[in-house]
């Protein structure tokens, strides 16, 4: 009897909850598969050794006196990645901040128009905008033929790291000023005429009021580019003219490789370091959700 | 008394709709003064020219003698309390109100005791850690007055602030702001559009409309002496009737000729005549000098709300004794009861209780609230 009632609710609870089906089936399932793949060796018995093998491999590469150095390869690639991911993050906060800004104060009308125009790159495929880029950054590219037409002279980014941030956050920019937006579009635009009224001049409003009551979209911001551009493998092969090799580039070449154990274990790994690193950044930022702010 | 804000002949217009219309007004130190009007009248914009937070087209503020018009609000020895008060909820209920003292980098000690002795003052003692989000309306409101006058303003600006909070709350906070007012010395500038407000707590009532003052004085002023049609109808109920003034003290309307106590006008000057509901009496059919009908009797706790057509002219009365629908009244009215006001453009449009009920009384009230 009481096994039958069990049962019941269990069938009850599945049909009545279409999301949870969802979740299960798209991204535990899949997740628990990554993990599967992670601990296993070929014949798919039980190994760490895709796990120590991203901690220990070296390989050598030139040092910048010509002599070879032995480096831990995976440690290095994604020292490379955190260090990329990070800085496109930063430019896009300090691009996105102050435009999500002078958005929402613009008239409704201005908004809509502002909003779309930074949506459309987004309806483009990510392939063809990472060309565009090629085309305009080449040492013979848009760019360069403008400045030297201007006879400034010529300068090569192409196959630099600047050209991978540039890439990053071209792609990325729309996921900052998102969020950012729709925080601000929601302030209550008399806290503002309060604190100017309290004797805040204009920067004394941005540091006191603004800035804090953003916080909750600053932090989905970051989190939404940090955590894409960490793993973004193409747009380091083009625009790095594959001399920057991230974590993303290596996730592919394994599984390319069909070297399918070793992808999943480097995957893992980005996967618990982004939820770690995510897990502490709300902890630090959790005095700024208040009063229903937090998206 | 010193002025402390004058604003001269003052136009304001958004998108071509002119809001303020060569407004001009006097505000003395340490008096509590009232703009009050309907929705759109102006009250709203003037209080922002006075905070900083608009800028006349044409004419001036001044701010103790000196023209402040293009002194930013942060600049200006003036506070507002906002209407839905406008608190920071990244802040606790002690950082809100010593948020203005933090910005002037007052010494950490002094912070404590100023913001102590200001939510004393405003009954929020123990309040200090909660967060504002959590308070009722009311003391949200508290803290809001707290945090307007910690920094010793000259001049309180109040945007409607009691109008979120319900009736019984609303009258204690009425009382509650007249005492901090006399106890701070502090000249309030209050808006509302609810004309009970302004009678019980100002010193002195600006009536507007349409960007405009129709009449500036003390409450009994405005109430027992209304410059025109449209101040007569928005301060308490009147009975607005046309006449002619015969000559001095006495004047003919209705059909009647009666006593009064005005003089000055023109000899047959046509003229608008206010009486009030509650100086009329009734006096059995035949008597009186006027004759009427009961079309509508309404209770109403203190008295009833009697509506009688006289010659096609709802008058409202109020009284204490019962009259039955349908009756024949004579009507008496005392001389001292008749104000005689000049035409204005607002003659003809107020005043007669035909189309009257009190529910639309209030959906007009909740319509002006929304909008300003």
């Amino acid at each position: 009897m009481t096994k039958k009632t069990t049962r019941r609710n269990l069938v009850t609870g599945i049909a009545a909850s279409p999301y949870e089906l969802w979740a299960v089936v798209f991204i535990l399932v899949p997740l628990a598969f990554v993990a599967y793949y992670a601990f296993t060796d070929n014949s798919f018995r039980f190994t760490t050794a895709n796990i120590t093998r991203f901690f220990t491999a070296t390989s050598s590469v030139a040092g910048e006196d010509g002599a070879g150095r032995e480096v831990r390869t995976y440690l290095l690639i994604s020292w490379r990645s955190l260090k990329l991911a990070a800085i496109s993050t930063v430019v896009c906060l300090l691009l996105g901040y102050p435009l999500a800004y002078i958005i929402s104060r613009a008239s409704p009308k201005a908004q809509k128009t502002m909003m779309t125009l930074i949506m459309i790159p987004m309806w483009m495929n990510f392939l063809i905008r990472t060309y565009a880029w090629m085309t305009i950054l080449q040492d013979t590219g848009i760019l360069n033929n403008f400045l030297a037409g201007l006879h400034l002279g010529r300068v090569h980014i192409i196959g630099t790291e600047t050209a991978v941030v540039i890439g990053m956050v071209y792609d990325y920019l729309p996921y900052m000023i998102l969020p950012l937006y729709s925080i601000m579009a929601k302030m209550d635009h008399r806290l503002i005429e309060a604190a100017r009224d309290l004797g805040c001049a204009p920067v004394g409003v941005l540091r006191r009021v603004i800035l804090p009551l953003s916080m909750p979209g600053v932090v989905n911001g970051v989190t939404m580019v940090l955590i894409p551009s960490i793993s973004t493998f193409y747009i380091s092969q083009k625009l790095g003219d594959g001399m920057f090799f991230l974590l993303g580039d290596a996730i592919e070449g394994q599984y390319t490789a069909n070297n399918l154990h070793f992808a999943a274990a480097i995957a893992f790994i980005l996967m618990v370091a982004l939820l770690a690193a995510m897990a502490v950044m709300r902890h630090l930022t959790s005095k700024y959700t208040y009063g229903g702010a937090a998206a | 008394m010193d002025k402390i804000i004058e604003l001269r002949n003052i136009t304001k217009s958004f998108d071509g709709e002119v809001v303020l219309d060569n407004i001009s007004l006097d505000i003395y130190d340490n008096e509590f003064i009232t703009l009050l009007g309907p929705s759109g009248c102006g009250k709203t914009t003037t209080l922002r020219l006075i905070g900083g937070f608009e800028t006349p087209d044409s004419g001036d503020v001044l701010f103790m003698g000196q023209r402040i018009n293009d002194v930013p609000p942060h600049k200006r020895n003036v506070n507002t309390v906002f209407q839905r008060y406008a608190l920071f909820p990244h802040l606790n209920v002690f950082e809100n109100v010593a948020f203005p003292l933090r910005e002037r980098k007052v010494p950490r000690e002094e912070i404590e005791t100023r913001v102590e002795e200001m939510l004393a003052m405003v009954a929020l003692k123990g309040f200090e850690h909660r967060s504002v989000t959590s308070l009722s309306g009311g003391q949200q409101q508290r803290v809001a007055i707290a945090r307007a006058l910690v920094g010793k303003p000259r001049v309180l600006l109040l945007d409607e602030p009691l109008a979120a909070l319900d009736l019984k709350l609303r009258k204690d906070m009425q009382q509650e702001l007249k005492n901090i007012q006399k106890a701070t010395g502090i000249t309030f500038i209050f808006v509302t559009h609810d004309q009970e407000e302004a009678l019980s707590m100002s010193d002195t009532i600006v009536v507007m409309s349409e960007g405009r003052i129709q009449q500036i004085g003390s409450s009994q002023d405005v109430y027992n002496e209304p410059k025109n049609a449209f101040v007569a109808d928005f301060i308490g109920e009147s009975n607005i009737v046309d006449g002619i003034m015969l000559r001095d003290k006495s004047v003919s309307f209705s059909g009647h000729t009666f006593a009064c106590v005005d003089g000055g006008f023109a000899p047959s000057e046509p003229v608008d005549v206010v009486v009030r509901p509650e100086d009329v009496d009734i006096v059995p059919a035949g008597k009186g000098m006027l004759q009427g009908t009961v079309t509508s009797v309404t209770f109403m706790g203190v008295h009833y709300e009697v509506i009688v057509d006289i010659g096609g002219f709802k008058w409202m009365i109020q009284t204490t004794d019962f009259v039955a629908e349908g009756e024949h009244i004579g009507l008496y009215i005392e001389p001292d009861a008749i104000h005689i006001m000049k035409k204005s453009e607002y003659s003809g449009l107020y005043g007669d209780y035909a189309s009257f009920s009190n529910e639309f009384d209030e959906l007009s009230d909740a319509e002006s609230e929304g909008s300003e």
